[in-house]
């Protein structure tokens, strides 16, 4: 078991005839990714590594029965590419793209609300369940095979505890990078409860940051619904309020935000919170008590 | 992106939200003449700056002799102010905002951002227009008013009445409510259509000629929606930031500049934060945030470092990489590069994690470079914090 993607998981992947997107799908099918299709509009018939592209999303679930669509759109046309995957029947849209206006993402949020279609993301490194699927652009060979679910607000803060839960031979089920957008798709919440009822799963890291309240609502749900084990960093105690700390969503503003506040919060829900992010993977494995 | 408050008014009078006539002048000579055309009982010069608190600063004068316009004009241009959102150093005034007074008769506030648990816009509001709005949300949050908008289906006249009345217009002043609501669904167009991040209005005025005015405008923009918009692209004042923060952006570099001691190089905006923080567990205190990015090379890290080095208060430099797409022998061979273009005159901590970090290690070390070497993060903050000294 794992949650989100497994290795059944049909993908199709948006923007594949680009950059990004040509390396990334090449490197997810080499991880062992079912990436069954691409979508570039106007390059129907051409090939990227033996991966038919399509012009529309539509096209590329009737012909290969994507079930999962992976986004490399550029910013402008990435709103129209999330709701083309939506509308074509894709159940999981994993967001990588960075940039794209808030705004655009409000109507995005909106439109999908009701339907049957999770959007991880955007703003994202993607999910990847261990030796099973890796969709997005994280670095496979950090990751390990095990018993932690990683939940993160970020990227390469997200490869510095993986590799810490590898190193110390604990390995994790699912990472899931929710992105560091302030309008996102699926939260931490979402998450943390998919892990719960995952078997495979003894316990949880959740890396968080400073803005918004998405770390408060863990917490919230934390306190009554988890009972697994949940190991937490909120990065950014240093970050002065009012600037943005390079995530579009990551700022104080109003007092609000602060992670100070934040692991405050996750503390009284029970959840071990380390203030050094060098200190992660001990943790979580000595409340596992490994 | 921050604009001044004429250029906010001025995008309010276009999507009819109704502002005192005013104009931006930037010496005394054309405040005299746009004094002269104003012609009205009271004059309000307001220095330009991207600050709040400007009124207590003494950056807001007011008089009814058009002679004397000239020489407030003078008096503000050129003027350093402290307020409590500019840091001790202050900021100069370049440019003032010359406008006609208003008559008073209720001060409110008004804004519009995204909430972010919802995901929705949704409009702040209060009777308690001139206060700091934090300062009313903590003392007396039964006074903050909030109202979602549905963007599916936009602004709607049910928004508008939940406002209004929750303000107590009806009381307060009948004749005004229809204009408020009609404002708000123009403030609201304004807020999407431009891809503002926030819009404020502090203080929104009720005349005593039972008119609606916006006496005070601050608009902010999101940044990733400003290809769509040549014209609030032209509002940027690069006066009112920091050079090297201007210099990092040219060179696609997210840079924020902090206080302390230690310049930081690190990929990804969450790990760049973390290794902030870990400076400062080590004892001391960040000079900066600076994300590379993904696809950091040679000319990156060249210009990172130009720009850690030209900060006076940076006693030493941690660079911090977790190698993903991103491999650690070029990055390595990036740091050999620019160290050759870039004199680096303090100590060097260089941690590297991840895509071949090893090679990256053994690169450094066999470079002849005066630098310390590190495989992970509270080793290579250590040392760091070690070398520049502890900061009490």
């Amino acid at each position: 078991m794992s949650i989100l993607v497994n290795k059944n998981t049909r993908v199709v992947v948006q923007g594949i005839t680009g950059k990004e997107g040509s390396f990334h799908a090449t490197q997810c099918k080499a991880y062992g990714t079912k990436v069954v299709a691409g979508v570039t509009p106007g390059k129907a018939g051409q090939e990227v590594e033996g991966i038919p592209v399509f012009n529309t999303v539509r096209d590329a679930v009737k012909k290969e029965g994507c079930d999962t669509s992976l986004i490399f759109v550029p910013p402008p046309f990435c709103a129209d590419a999330i709701l083309e995957a939506a509308d074509a029947g894709v159940k999981l849209i994993i967001c990588i793209t960075e940039g794209i206006p808030v705004n655009d993402m409000v109507k995005v949020k909106r439109a999908l609300y009701g339907r049957d279609v999770r959007l991880i993301g955007p703003n994202c490194p993607g999910v990847i369940t261990v030796d099973e699927a890796k969709i997005g652009i994280m670095p496979g060979f950090i990751h390990k095979k095990g018993i932690v679910g990683v939940v993160s607000r970020s990227g390469t803060l997200t490869y510095e505890a993986v590799h810490q839960l590898s190193t110390l031979g604990l390995g994790e089920t699912t990472c899931v990078g929710i992105g560091g957008d302030p309008v996102n798709g699926t939260g931490f919440v979402d998450v943390l409860a998919l892990f719960e009822k995952d078997p495979e799963t003894q316990g949880i890291v959740m890396i968080g940051e400073i803005g918004g309240d998405a770390e408060e609502k863990a917490a919230e749900f934390i306190k009554k619904n988890v009972k697994k084990p949940v190991v937490s960093f909120i990065a950014g105690i240093t970050a002065p309020p009012g600037r943005r700390m390079g995530h579009a969503g990551a700022i104080v503003s109003g007092g609000k935000g602060t992670a100070a506040e934040k692991m405050k919060t996750l503390e009284s829900a029970g959840v071990k919170v380390v203030k050094n992010p060098a200190e992660i993977g001990n943790a979580i494995k000595l409340a596992l008590g490994r | 992106m921050n604009v001044h408050e004429f250029q906010a008014k001025q995008l309010f009078a276009q999507f009819g939200v109704p502002v005192p006539r005013g104009k931006e002048v930037t010496s005394p000579e054309a405040a005299t003449a746009w004094a002269n055309e104003l012609n009205t009982p009271v004059f309000v010069v307001k220095a330009q700056i991207h600050a709040g608190g400007r009124g207590k600063a003494g950056g807001v004068k007011i008089t009814k002799d058009k002679a004397a316009v000239a020489g407030l004009a003078k008096e503000l241009i050129g003027k350093t102010l402290v307020t409590h959102q500019t840091g001790p150093k202050g900021r100069q005034v370049h440019r003032l905002l010359l406008e006609e007074g208003a008559n008073i008769s209720k001060e409110l506030y008004l804004s519009i951002l995204v909430d972010r648990d919802s995901g929705w816009p949704v409009f702040i509001a209060s009777t308690e227009g001139g206060m700091e709005i934090e300062e009313v949300a903590e003392k007396t949050p039964e006074k903050i008013i909030k109202e979602l908008i549905d963007p599916a289906v936009g602004f709607q006249g049910y928004n508008g009445r939940n406002v209004a009345f929750a303000l107590g217009l009806n009381t307060i002043e009948p004749a005004v409510m229809n204009p408020f609501i009609q404002m708000m669904g123009n403030l609201y167009r304004m807020f999407m259509e431009k891809h503002a991040a926030m819009v404020e209005i502090n203080p929104l005025i009720i005349t005593k000629e039972k008119t609606i005015v916006a006496l005070d405008g601050k608009v902010s923009f999101d940044d990733n929606g400003l290809f769509k918009h040549a014209d609030v692209q032209q509002m940027r004042d690069l006066n009112e930031e920091d050079p090297l923060e201007i210099e990092a952006g040219a060179n696609n570099l997210n840079y924020v500049k902090l206080d302390g001691n230690i310049g930081c190089m690190v990929n990804g905006a969450g790990l760049a934060m973390a290794t902030m923080d870990v400076i400062k567990l080590a004892g001391s205190e960040p000079a900066n945030f600076l994300d590379v990015g993904g696809g950091a090379t040679k000319e990156t890290v060249a210009a990172g470092f130009r720009i850690l080095l030209k900060d006076p208060n940076v006693k030493g430099i941690f660079i911090n990489i977790f190698g993903g797409i991103v491999r650690c022998e070029r990055i390595a061979n990036g740091v050999i590069e620019a160290a050759k273009e870039v004199k680096i005159t303090v100590p060097l901590v260089v941690r590297l994690q991840g895509t071949n970090a090893e090679e990256g290690r053994k690169l450094l070390a066999e470079s002849g470079l005066k630098l310390e070497v590190a495989n992970d993060l509270w080793e290579a903050a250590q040392k760091i914090v070690k070398l520049t000294g502890k900061v009490a």
